[in-house]
């Protein structure tokens, strides 16, 4: 056993530490690599310092779950190689490149559980780039982990559960949220009753949120079309339209964001095969129901194979190392890997019921204007990218990239890739599914020139 | 007008740091964006046309929220716990 080099898992939420302890509990020491500087992904993240705060009043209702993975991943010191803040910047021939501690470094491995996890979903409305907006992701940041509200009198703008989740969690923080704007309507959340007999538990607490903030005086609007951001050097309110006039309110501070997207970048180094995914509307890295992908020692756990959210993702982490193991021909429990597939099903139906209820909005390719910004890195318009693709007749996403810059830029369209993709499709009448995707590059995010040297001759020695 | 509000860890040990030449003050726990953001309200200067930027998916993803230190040193603010000292420069436009 000893001569094999190690299991490398990358992310410590819910699917990286459940996949740690799983393999733990085979006897392999994995090596568990997370860019935060503690366990918990981005659901569970936690705070830099203690800061007064309760996990109750962090977490919520989630509060158990939270606190059971930070002490379970803790209990696993020892018996794991654990690298906080490090990069895994590119992934080659079997082995990683990690920037650690200031100095990148080559790891082997064997066997590869990628838990990278998703970031909101984005399309670009006039006035995003202003300070003051952030995704409704970062806003939690913000709050949970910081411990800083991001204004005095906050919009919450978009879809999704995390919309009333982030606004709930705000409000009870004793912050001023302003209003709440769904861009689905109304009618799409009698969906939700769908939910009831798979998850009673979970559509109450939507239900109880919902009602506690309508107690709380927040309004909150549904079928909100034509969102402008105002303001010039930062937030200064919202304008939406509502039943053929304009709407307007005053605000210092906006969460936006419609549902999440997953990251998928380190599974297309690894080499693995893509397919489109209509529920996600992405291309989503292939793998059957344990989370084998198509590059045989590879294997997909939680939101960035996927979005199905953090329940899923515990049970997906554990899933995917028990697969490893069996591949690995070593003892694993087949009974409990049929539970947990049994699981992940009743969570996908019910993610169909959510999907239903908080739809992605059908016209934003259609009605974005040429002058907003697409690309907040390039600083790409939506009237460039059109023009781009009738100019050169392009009708590929990589394509458009080479010609437009769009997604070109830092993030390597983590933000803008989804919309650049819709707006593809839309400009040249194709399914998004037939626009492409983005191909990942290392390094998958910025690091230091220096870093990258070092590691290339470390590589040449 | 600053961008963030704190609501906890107000009266955590002070962190003195220099922004743009100005000393100021963040708190024990702080990312470099909450101290900025706590007492600014942007964080940089976009590479082209120079709007003001200030983060916006606070989870290193975006790449919107990099600061650079006096000696040239580039970090991303979101994701770097401050430390005493630091001497951080923002709002520089690229040279075109």
């Amino acid at each position: 056993m000893s001569e094999r080099p190690q299991p490398l898992i990358v992310g410590a939420g819910p699917a990286g530490i459940r996949a740690a302890q799983a393999l733990v509990a085979a006897g392999l020491r994995p090596l568990v690599v997370d860019e935060a500087p503690a366990c918990g992904g981005q659901i569970y993240r936690q705070r830099l310092v203690p800061d007064g705060r309760s996990s109750r009043d962090l977490y919520g209702s989630e509060a158990v779950k939270a606190e059971a993975l930070h002490r379970d991943f803790a209990a696993l010191a020892g018996r794991l190689d654990y690298w906080p803040q490090s990069l895994l910047w590119n992934l080659r021939d079997g082995r990683a490149d990690i920037m650690a501690e200031g100095t990148s470094r080559q790891v082997a491995y064997d066997g590869l559980v990628l838990a990278t996890g998703a970031t909101d979903r984005i399309l670009p409305i006039p006035g995003w780039t202003l300070p003051g907006v952030f995704t409704l992701g970062g806003a939690q940041i913000a709050l949970k982990s910081q411990g800083c509200a991001i204004g005095n009198r906050i919009v919450f703008l978009g879809s999704g559960p995390l919309l009333y989740l982030v606004a709930w969690q705000h409000m009870k923080a004793g912050v001023a949220v302003a209003a709440v704007l769904d861009t689905a309507p109304f009618s799409a959340k009698f969906n939700l009753l769908r939910g009831l007999p798979l998850f009673p538990e979970i559509v109450l607490r939507g239900m109880r949120m919902t009602a506690e903030l309508r107690l709380a005086g927040v309004a909150l609007h549904y079928g909100v079309g034509d969102v402008r951001i105002l303001g010039e050097e930062r937030v200064e309110g919202i304008a939406w339209g509502a039943a053929g006039s304009e709407r307007r309110l005053p605000c210092d501070g906006i969460g936006y964001g419609l549902a999440l997207r997953s990251e998928t970048q380190l599974a297309d180094l690894a080499g693995c095969r893509f397919a489109f995914n209509a529920r996600d509307r992405a291309f989503l890295p292939e793998r059957d129901a344990a989370g084998r992908t198509s590059m045989p020692g590879v294997y997909l756990a939680g939101d960035g194979a996927g979005i199905a959210g953090a329940d899923a993702a515990e049970r997906a982490g554990e899933l995917a190392a028990l697969a490893l193991l069996e591949d690995r021909g070593l003892p694993h429990d087949a009974a409990r890997a049929q539970v947990l597939e049994a699981e992940l099903a009743r969570i996908g139906h019910f993610r169909e019921v959510l999907e239903s209820a908080f739809p992605f909005p059908p016209h934003w390719a259609t009605a974005v204007a040429d002058e907003t910004m697409l690309c907040r890195c390039e600083e790409v318009r939506a009237g460039e990218v059109r023009r781009a693709v009738a100019g050169f007749g392009v009708h590929e996403l990589n394509r458009l990239k080479a010609v437009s810059r769009v997604g070109m830029g830092r993030c390597q369209g983590r933000i803008c890739g989804a919309a650049a993709a819709e707006l593809l499709a839309h400009e040249t009448g194709r399914d998004l599914a037939a626009v492409g995707r983005l191909r990942s590059q290392a390094p998958v995010k910025p690091i230091p020139l220096t870093l990258a040297l070092d590691a290339h001759r470390e590589a040449a020695e | 007008m600053p961008l963030l509000h704190r609501i906890a860890r107000k009266d955590h040990r002070p962190i003195g740091f220099v922004l743009d030449g100005a000393p100021c003050e963040g708190r024990e726990g702080d990312t470099l964006l909450t101290a900025i953001l706590a007492q600014r309200e942007r964080l940089r200067a976009s590479d082209f046309s120079g709007e003001p930027r200030a983060g916006f998916c606070q989870m290193g993803a975006c790449q919107d929220c990099w600061v650079a230190l006096e000696n040239g040193e580039r970090l991303r603010a979101c994701s770097t716990a401050l430390v005493a000292g630091m001497r951080i420069v923002t709002g520089q436009r690229r040279a075109a």
